[in-house]
C-alpha cells in the first residue's frame, strides 16, 4: 500500500510494508460507492442533500490533502481556488449555459488558472511561510471577489444559479443532483488518487519527507510543487463547481479563511496523506456544521472547535506540527 | 582534463572565512580524499561543489564544464552525486522506494503522472541495494534501518543518480569496523569511470582507499598530494595535533 491510502497505524508504522492488498481495498471502495449511489433511494431529501454537501466538501478536502498530506504543503488559502471555481461555474451557468460538463470544466479550469497565477509566489517556500503566504493569497482573492461585484455579486453573493442540466433536463431533484455530484466526486477522487500513486506522486512524497535531499537527487522541487499546486487548485475548482450546482448560491465565505481552515481541519482529522481519511474528516465537519449545528442553536462551530482541540491534544504531531502520523519512527 | 576542478573557491560566514581561496584538482577515476581537522571547511567545500551553497568567489568545473552558476539540481543531472554526512533520507519510505525515487529520475525518462509498475526501475533499485549490501532489507522502512544501513542506503541512492563524480561526506562516520570494511569494499568495487571525492575522519580508511589526498586547514589547502606525501608531512601533523606534539598521527 502507498502512503496515500494506507491508514495511519496507531502506535507506529509497521517495520515492513506488506504486499499491496488491492483486492480488499477495491472491494471496500466498491461497497462504499454502491451505498453512496443508493443513498437517495432510502434517505429523506434533507439527509440526501447533507450527503451531497459532504461529497462536495470531501472532494475539496481531497484536493487539499494532495498538498498537505502528500506534498507536505499546509495551505490556509486553498478555499480561494474552491471559491473561484464555484463563482466561475455559477457565472457560466447563469450567463452562458448550465449544460452538464460546461460549468464543471469551467470551474476546474478557473481553479487551476487561479492557482497557476498565485502558486509561483508560494512554491519556493514551505512550512509556516507557505501557510502564511497562502493565507494572504486567500484573503486577497476574497477581497477581489468582494470588489468585483458586477460578476460576483459582491457581499450579496452570486444568486439565481440555475440547476445543472443534463441532456437538456435540469437536475432539480435532490436524488439526481446527488448522482451528478457523486459522479464528479468519483472522477476528481480517482484523478487525485492516480496522481498520488504515480511516480510523480512518489516524488511529491519525497518532497514532503525531505525536500533538500530531493534537490540533491536532481528533482527540480519548486517545479513539482508548482505542478501539484495547480493540479490541487484545479480539483478544488472542480469541487467548487459542485458547490455552485448543489447550493446554487456562492458567497464570499466560500473562498475565505473559514472554509479553508475547515478543509484543513477535515484533512487533519482524517489523517493527512490518507485520501479516504480526508473524506471522513470532511463528512464529520459537514455533519457537525450543517446537520447538527442548527439543533445546537448555532453552536456547530463550537463543537468543531472542541473536536479540533481534541485532535490537537490526542494527535499533537498530526495537527500542531502539521506532520504525518506515519512519519513517527517506530519505537 | 580533470573530473572536478575548483579555482579560488571562497565562502565566508560573516567574518569567518570557512573556505578561503581553495584550489582543487580531482583526476578522472581517482579516489580523492579530503581531510582536515574539525572546522577545516571540508563540509562547506562539499556544499560549494554540489551547489547546495553558492560560492562567494571562484569557479567550479565538472569535467571541464563551468558549473559555478548552475543549481544543485542541474549539477546532479550533469553527473554529480552526493551522500550526506548525516544520513538524510525519506522517513515514510522503504529502502527500495527510496532508491527507486532516484532511479526513476535518472533512468526512467519522464516522470509519469499515471501509476506505473516500472519493472526496470525496480530491478535497478534491487541491483543497487544488493551492491550496497542491503540484500533482503529492501522492504524495510528507512527509520527501521540501523545507522550503518542508512549510510549504505545513502551510497546506493547516490549511485542511482548514475554519477561520474561521487561525493561522499564522511561515509563511515558512526559505522562499526565491520560496516566500515564493507564500505571500503563497496567503494573499491566501483568502476573507474566514477571518480570519488570523499571527506573522512577515519584516516585508516582514507589511506586504504585514497590515491590522492587534499588536506584542508582553517579553510585553506594545506597540502595536496599522494597519501605518502601527506603521511610524511610535518605541517599536516601540526595541523591535526598542534605544534610541539610528538605523537605519531599515522600509526601505519
Amino acid at each position: 500500500m502507498t502512503a496515500v491510502d494506507a491508514p495511519a497505524v496507531p502506535g507506529g508504522a509497521p517495520a515492513t510494508t506488506p504486499e499491496p492488498g488491492r483486492g480488499r481495498g477495491g472491494l471496500v471502495a466498491a461497497a462504499v460507492l454502491v451505498v453512496l449511489a443508493a443513498a437517495p433511494l432510502f434517505l429523506a431529501p434533507f439527509a440526501t442533500t447533507t450527503l451531497t454537501r459532504v461529497l462536495v466538501f470531501a472532494l475539496f478536502a481531497v484536493s487539499l490533502d494532495l498538498l498537505v498530506g502528500v506534498t507536505g504543503l499546509p495551505s490556509l488559502g486553498h478555499a480561494a481556488y474552491f471559491g473561484s471555481g464555484a463563482y466561475a461555474a455559477g457565472w457560466v451557468s447563469i450567463n452562458v449555459t448550465a449544460e452538464a460538463p460546461v460549468p464543471m470544466l469551467v470551474g476546474a479550469a478557473v481553479g487551476a488558472v487561479a492557482a497557476a497565477l498565485t502558486g509561483w509566489i508560494t512554491v519556493r517556500t514551505g512550512g509556516v511561510f507557505f501557510l502564511m503566504l497562502t493565507l494572504a493569497i486567500g484573503e486577497t482573492v476574497q477581497q477581489l471577489a468582494n470588489t468585483w461585484d458586477e460578476v460576483t455579486g459582491g457581499a450579496n453573493g452570486l444568486t439565481g444559479i440555475p440547476a445543472v442540466r443534463l441532456a437538456g433536463a435540469p437536475l432539480a431533484n435532490a436524488g439526481f443532483l446527488h448522482w451528478y455530484v457523486l459522479a464528479v466526486f468519483v472522477l476528481g477522487f480517482v484523478l487525485v488518487w492516480v496522481v498520488a500513486r504515480s511516480p510523480f506522486g512518489a516524488a511529491l512524497r519525497g518532497i514532503r519527507d525531505n525536500e533538500p535531499r530531493m534537490r540533491a537527487l536532481g528533482y527540480p522541487t519548486a517545479l513539482y510543487k508548482y505542478g501539484v499546486f495547480v493540479l490541487a487548485g484545479g480539483v478544488a475548482g472542480l469541487a467548487g463547481s459542485l458547490l455552485a450546482a448543489q447550493a446554487r448560491f456562492v458567497a464570499l465565505p466560500d473562498l475565505g479563511f473559514v472554509t479553508a481552515s475547515f478543509a484543513l481541519l477535515a484533512v487533519v482529522i482524517g489523517g493527512a496523506g490518507s485520501l479516504w481519511g480526508a473524506c471522513l474528516g470532511a463528512a464529520l465537519v459537514i455533519v457537525i456544521r450543517d446537520a447538527l449545528g442548527p439543533g445546537l442553536g448555532g453552536h456547530g462551530t463550537l463543537v468543531l472547535g472542541i473536536v479540533f482541540v481534541l485532535v490537537v491534544y490526542l494527535l499533537p504531531r498530526g495537527a500542531a506540527g502539521l506532520r504525518l502520523r506515519r512519519r513517527e519512527t517506530p519505537s | 582534463m580533470t573530473a572536478l576542478r575548483c579555482v579560488g573557491v571562497s565562502r565566508s560566514f560573516g567574518a569567518l572565512k570557512a573556505v578561503d581561496d581553495v584550489g582543487l584538482d580531482v583526476a578522472p577515476g581517482s579516489r580523492h580524499a579530503l581531510i582536515g581537522p574539525n572546522g577545516a571547511g571540508k563540509s562547506t567545500l562539499f556544499k560549494l561543489v554540489t551547489g547546495t551553497m553558492r560560492a562567494h568567489a571562484g569557479t567550479v568545473e565538472l569535467a571541464g564544464r563551468d558549473v559555478t552558476g548552475l543549481s544543485e539540481v542541474k549539477r546532479c543531472r550533469l553527473g554529480m552525486s552526493q551522500t550526506m554526512q548525516h544520513a538524510s533520507l525519506f522517513t515514510s519510505m522503504t529502502a527500495a522506494e527510496t532508491v527507486a525515487l532516484a532511479v526513476q529520475r535518472h533512468d526512467g525518462g519522464r516522470i509519469s503522472l499515471l501509476p506505473r509498475k516500472q519493472p526496470r526501475v525496480r530491478e535497478r533499485a534491487d541491483e543497487l541495494l544488493t551492491a550496497a549490501g542491503l540484500t533482503g532489507r529492501a522492504r524495510v522502512l528507512v527509520p527501521a534501518l540501523s545507522h550503518g544501513e542508512r549510510k549504505q542506503l545513502e551510497v546506493a541512492l547516490a549511485l542511482a543518480c548514475r554519477p561520474t563524480l561521487l561525493l561522499l561526506d564522511e561515509p563511515a562516520a558512526g559505522m562499526s569496523p565491520a560496516e566500515s570494511a564493507r564500505l571500503v569494499e563497496l567503494v573499491e568495487r566501483l568502476p573507474r569511470e566514477i571518480t570519488v571525492l570523499f571527506v573522512e575522519h577515519d584516516l585508516d580508511l582514507v589511506f586504504a582507499l585514497a590515491d590522492a589526498v587534499t588536506v584542508l586547514h582553517l579553510g585553506r589547502v594545506l597540502l595536496s598530494g599522494s597519501p605518502a606525501q601527506v603521511r610524511a608531512s610535518e605541517d599536516v601533523r601540526a595541523a591535526y595535533l598542534g605544534t610541539g606534539r610528538r605523537e605519531e598521527l599515522f600509526l601505519r
